[in-house]
C-alpha cells in the first residue's frame, strides 16, 4: 500500500527542523517585540504553592523566579539543574547528604521594587513545606525529608535533611516554588497570593482580563543580565483546541506551550511550511490502566497480569504515535533518565513488553483459563477527553480483544470520572495516568505506591511499603537504581497492580520566528519565557503584525 | 303477490388487490414517502442482518491500515475496504452496517417508549381533567421548556453514557411531547357520547381510557411515532459526536462522525463523509415517511390529497 502522505510529511518536518536549527544556531538574540502565546486551560488562582495546572503556569510563571530550576538552555535533560536567585551551581549534599546549602544572589528586587533576602526564600519554602494550619500546599508531601529551613544571614539559606534524599534537590525545581516576598507574606497573610501577583521573574504584571489575556512587560532589573529579550508577552485564553490551533495559522498567537496532536502538527507543517518549527520531546505523562483490586476477578493477580500481558505496546507505540499524543514505551520512570530501566530488562523481566505478543497473548489466555476468567468481561472506564484518553481507550479495547476479553466503554467527564475513583469506587478497571513537571523518579513513582492518595487501584502490600520506604532514604543513583527496579517488578510483574501503556509524547508547533525556546519533558518546565526572543524580519517576511 | 327479483346479471367480485398493487398505488400517491419508506427498509435491513452483511469486525483495528482510502484491499483476507478505514484501521462500511442497528435501536425504542408513555399520559390528562390535568401539564411545560437536545445532555451527564443512557434520555423528553399532543386529541374525545355512555355503565377508568380512548388518538399517536425515530436519531448522533452518547468500541454514525470530523475532513475526508451521509439519509427518510404517514392518518390532509 503505497502512502505517500506521510513521506510528505516526515520530510517537510524533517527541511523544518533543520531550518529551524540552522536558524537558532546563526542568529544573535534581538530584544523587543511582544510573544503571543495561546493557553487552552483556566487559571484558577495566581499561587503556584497551591495550583497544579498548565493553565496558570504558562501565563503566570513569567512573574515569577525559583530557587533553582531546570536548565533553560539544555531543558531536555531530566539531571541538569542550574541556579535561578541562588549564586553558582546547584549545591551537592555535604553532611552524608543532609544538608544543603544555597547562597542567595544579591541586588535582586522585587518588581514593587522590595530586595529579595534569603528570608523570602525560606518564607515561601516555609509556606510550602510548612504550611499555617488551613493554608493549602500541593507540594507538602515532596518535603517530608526537611527538617529545618534557616537563613544564616541575608545571603544563605540551608536546609537540612532528616535523611538523605534524592528526590530534595528535583523538588527544590519544581516549576510551581514561586519565591514570594516575605513582606507580602507578612503584611497581607498566605492567601494574598492566589488574587496578586509580586514577583521577582523576567516579566512584571500589567493586566489579567478574565477569559480574554494576562499581559506582562519586561522587568528591566531582572537578575539575569541582558534578559529577557522580549518586551512583553500576551497569553491569551483559548479553551479549544481549533482555536488554538488557528491562532498560530493565523498568526494571531506565535506558539502554544502545552503540545498539539500529530494530525494537528501535520496540518499546520502543510499549510505554514518553513514557518513552522517543531520541537518534539518525550513527556513526563503516562497513562496507566488500574484494576480495581476490590472488584472480582481483579482481586487475583493472574487476570490483572492477563491485562498486560494482552497490550501490544511495541505496535501501539508505531501506530498511535500518528494519531495520539503518546509514543514511547517504558516502565514506571520517565523512559529518558538515567534511572530509567532499559526497555531490554523490561522485555526480559517484565510481563507485557515481549515482542513476541503472540505467545504473551497466549499466556493471557493461559492465565484467564486458570482463574476461572475465559472470555472475561468488564467494563472499562474513562476520561471524556480525547487526547489521549479516549484514543488510548479505545486502543486498549481492541488489544484486550485480541486476547479473548469483551469489553466495554464507559466515558465520564473529569468530575464524575474523579469521583468513581476516588470516592465511589464503581469501576473495574480505569484509565490513570502519572503526569508530572521535574522529573524526579523517586518521587514520581510514588503514586504507584498502594499508601498514596492518588494510587486507584485499591490495594495494600506491605512489601512495596518497605522498598519505597528504603528508596526514600538511599542518598545515591547508585544506591537507589537497583530499589527502583525491585519496586518497578513488583509493581508491572509480581503484583500486576498497575499497567503502564505508552509515555507521552510532547509536540510543540510554533512560529520560526519564534527563538530561544526549547521544549522540556513537561509543559511545565522552561516557562520563565527570559530566553525567547522574536527575529523581527523573519516575523515580517511570514506577514504578521 | 309481487316479488322482486336479483337482476339477472352475473355479479362479479372485485379484483382482490396484492402487495404489489398495494406498494405502486403507495408509489403513486406518496411518492416521497415511499422513498423514505425505502431508506428506512435498507437501514433495517443493514440492521438486522448486520453480521451477514458486514466484511469485516467492526470494531477489530488493523493499524496497518489506519486511514487507508476506500478501495483498499486487506492484503490478508483479499477483502476490500469498499468506504476505507477509520483512524484505527476499522472497516468504514462494516461500522457504517452495525451503525445502522445502534441507531435503529435507539430510535424505535426511544420513540416507542416516549411515544406510549405520552399517549398514556395525555389521554388520562384528558380523561380526568381537574388537577391531575393542571399537574400533569405544569410538568409537561417543564420539560418541554428545553430543547431536546440541552434536555438529553442534561440526563446523560447525571446518569452516565452508553447505548441504554441515551435511550433513557432521549425518552424522557419525548413523553411530555407526545402527551400534549394527544391530550388535544382526548380532551375532543372525552366529551362524545359514547364516552358518557361508557361512564353509566360503570366502566372502569383503565378500561374507558384503554379501551375506548385511546384507540381513538391512534393517528396522531402515530405522527409522533414516526416523527420522533428521526429526531432520535438525529439526537443519538449528535449526543456521541458531543462524547456523550453511545460509547467505543461501538459502531454508531454520531460517533464516527466525531472521530473524524474536525481531524480528518481534510486529509481523509472519507473517515466524516459516510456516516455524515447515512445520518442525514436516515433522517430525512424517516421525515419523508412521517409526512406520508400524516398525509394517509389526517383527514383533512387526506381530502385534500
Amino acid at each position: 500500500m503505497k502512502r505517500i502522505a506521510p513521506k510528505l510529511a516526515v520530510a517537510v518536518l524533517g527541511a523544518t527542523f533543520t531550518f529551524g536549527a540552522i536558524s537558532a544556531k546563526a542568529a544573535a538574540p534581538e530584544y523587543g517585540g511582544n510573544l503571543n502565546i495561546v493557553v487552552g486551560s483556566k487559571i484558577p488562582s495566581y499561587d503556584g504553592h497551591i495550583e497544579s495546572t498548565f493553565g496558570m503556569i504558562h501565563p503566570i510563571r513569567p512573574f515569577y523566579s525559583l530557587l533553582i530550576r531546570e536548565n533553560p538552555d539544555n531543558p531536555a535533560s531530566p539531571t541538569d539543574f542550574v541556579c535561578d536567585i541562588c549564586v553558582g551551581s546547584v549545591p551537592e549534599g555535604t553532611e552524608g547528604g543532609t544538608k544543603f546549602t544555597f547562597k542567595i544572589r544579591t541586588g535582586v528586587k522585587f518588581h514593587d521594587g522590595t530586595p529579595l533576602t534569603s528570608a523570602d526564600v525560606k518564607a515561601s519554602f516555609d509556606k510550602v513545606v510548612n504550611p499555617p494550619k488551613g493554608i493549602a500546599s500541593n507540594r507538602k508531601a515532596y518535603f517530608k525529608m526537611v527538617e529545618s529551613i534557616t537563613t544564616p544571614d541575608a545571603e544563605t539559606l540551608v536546609f537540612k535533611l532528616k535523611h538523605p534524599s534524592g528526590t530534595f534537590i528535583p523538588a527544590v525545581a519544581m516549576p510551581f516554588n514561586f519565591i514570594y516576598s516575605k513582606k507580602d507574606l507578612d503584611t497581607h497573610g498566605y492567601t494574598w497570593h492566589q488574587k496578586n501577583i509580586n514577583g521577582t521573574g523576567a516579566f512584571s504584571f500589567v493586566e489579567h482580563v478574565q477569559g480574554s489575556h494576562v499581559k506582562g512587560k519586561k522587568n528591566p532589573n531582572y537578575h539575569h543580565k541582558g534578559r529577557p529579550y522580549l518586551d512583553s508577552y500576551t497569553a491569551l485564553a483559548a479553551p479549544k483546541m481549533s482555536v488554538r490551533l488557528q491562532a498560530i495559522r493565523g498568526g494571531r498567537a506565535d506558539i502554544e506551550f502545552r503540545g498539539f496532536p500529530p494530525k494537528a502538527r501535520d496540518d499546520l507543517v502543510k499549510a505554514l511550511g518553513d514557518k513552522i518549527t517543531v520541537q518534539e520531546s518525550d513527556w513526563n505523562c503516562v497513562l496507566l490502566a488500574s484494576p480495581n483490586h476490590e472488584v472480582k476477578p481483579f482481586d487475583d493477580p493472574k487476570v490483572r497480569r492477563a491485562l498486560t500481558l494482552a497490550v501490544d505496546r511495541k505496535s501501539g507505540s508505531k501506530y498511535l504515535s500518528n494519531i495520539a499524543i503518546v509514543k514511547t514505551p517504558g516502565g514506571i520512570v520517565f523512559p529518558q533518565h538515567p534511572m530509567a530501566t532499559p526497555m531490554s530488562e523490561l522485555k526480559a523481566n517484565i510481563a507485557g513488553y515481549s515482542d513476541d505478543v503472540a505467545a504473551s497473548r497466549a499466556q493471557a489466555k493461559k492465565l484467564l483459563k486458570e482463574a476461572g476468567q475465559e472470555g472475561l468481561k468488564f467494563t472499562f472506564l474513562n476520561r471524556g477527553v480525547d487526547q489521549p484518553y479516549k484514543i488510548v481507550g479505545t486502543w486498549l479495547l481492541g488489544q484486550w480483544k485480541k486476547a479473548g476479553m469483551k469489553v466495554d466503554q464507559v466515558v465520564k467527564p473529569t468530575t464524575p470520572f474523579y469521583a468513581s475513583l476516588r470516592k465511589k469506587g464503581d469501576f473495574d478497571v480505569s484509565v490513570d495516568f502519572n503526569c508530572q513537571s521535574i522529573v524526579n523518579p523517586i518521587a514520581d513513582v510514588s503514586k504507584f505506591l498502594p499508601s498514596a492518595g492518588n494510587n486507584y487501584a485499591n490495594f495494600e502490600d506491605a512489601k512495596l511499603e518497605s522498598l519505597y520506604d528504603e528508596l526514600l532514604k538511599a542518598g545515591t543513583p547508585e544506591e537507589q537504581t537497583p530499589l527502583l527496579r525491585a519496586y518497578e517488578k513488583r509493581v508491572l510483574n509480581d503484583l500486576s497492580s498497575q499497567l503502564v501503556t505508552l509515555w507521552w509524547y510532547k509536540i510543540n508547533p510554533h512560529r520560526s520566528y519564534v527563538k530561544g525556546w526549547k521544549i522540556a519533558p513537561s509543559h511545565y518546565l522552561n516557562q520563565s519565557l527570559d530566553n525567547i526572543w522574536i527575529d523581527a524580519a523573519e516575523k515580517k517576511s511570514q506577514g504578521v503584525n | 303477490m309481487a316479488t322482486s327479483e336479483l337482476p339477472n346479471e352475473e355479479f362479479v367480485l372485485p379484483k382482490q388487490k396484492t402487495i404489489w398493487d398495494t406498494i405502486l398505488r403507495m408509489l403513486r400517491r406518496q411518492p416521497l414517502g415511499s422513498a423514505g419508506a425505502l431508506v428506512i427498509l435498507i437501514m433495517g435491513f443493514a440492521g438486522l442482518f448486520a453480521e451477514q452483511i458486514a466484511p469485516f469486525d467492526p470494531e477489530m483495528e488493523n493499524f496497518e491500515y489506519m486511514l487507508s482510502p476506500p478501495g483498499t484491499v486487506h492484503e490478508e483476507t483479499g477483502k476490500v475496504f469498499y468506504f476505507g478505514t477509520d483512524s484505527f484501521g476499522r472497516d468504514q462500511l462494516s461500522r457504517m452496517i452495525y451503525g445502522a442497528r445502534t441507531a435503529l435501536l435507539v430510535g424505535f425504542t426511544a420513540s416507542f417508549f416516549g411515544a406510549f408513555l405520552g399517549l398514556v399520559l395525555g389521554v388520562a390528562s384528558a380523561y380526568f381533567g381537574g388537577t391531575v390535568d393542571l399537574v400533569l401539564q405544569r410538568v409537561c411545560d417543564v420539560f418541554m421548556a428545553f430543547p431536546l437536545i440541552i434536555m438529553a445532555l442534561a440526563i446523560v451527564s447525571i446518569f452516565g453514557t452508553g447505548v441504554e443512557m441515551v435511550i433513557i434520555a432521549i425518552t424522557i423528553p419525548f413523553i411530555p411531547n407526545c402527551a400534549r399532543v394527544v391530550r388535544s386529541s382526548a380532551l375532543a374525545l372525552k366529551e362524545l357520547p359514547y364516552i358518557d355512555a361508557a361512564r353509566s355503565v360503570g366502566y372502569s377508568h383503565v378500561r374507558i381510557i384503554m379501551r375506548h380512548m385511546v384507540p381513538n388518538v391512534m393517528a396522531p399517536f402515530l405522527i409522533m411515532l414516526t416523527a420522533f425515530v428521526g429526531q432520535a436519531i438525529l439526537t443519538e448522533a449528535s449526543l456521541s459526536y458531543l462524547g456523550m452518547g453511545v460509547q467505543e468500541p461501538t459502531a454508531a454514525w454520531g460517533l464516527m462522525l466525531q472521530g473524524g470530523a474536525e481531524e480528518y475532513a481534510e486529509s481523509a475526508p472519507w473517515v466524516p463523509i459516510w456516516p455524515g451521509v447515512a445520518i442525514t439519509l436516515a433522517v430525512f427518510g424517516f421525515n419523508l415517511f412521517g409526512d406520508a404517514v400524516r398525509d394517509v392518518l389526517d383527514p383533512k390532509l387526506r381530502s385534500q390529497v
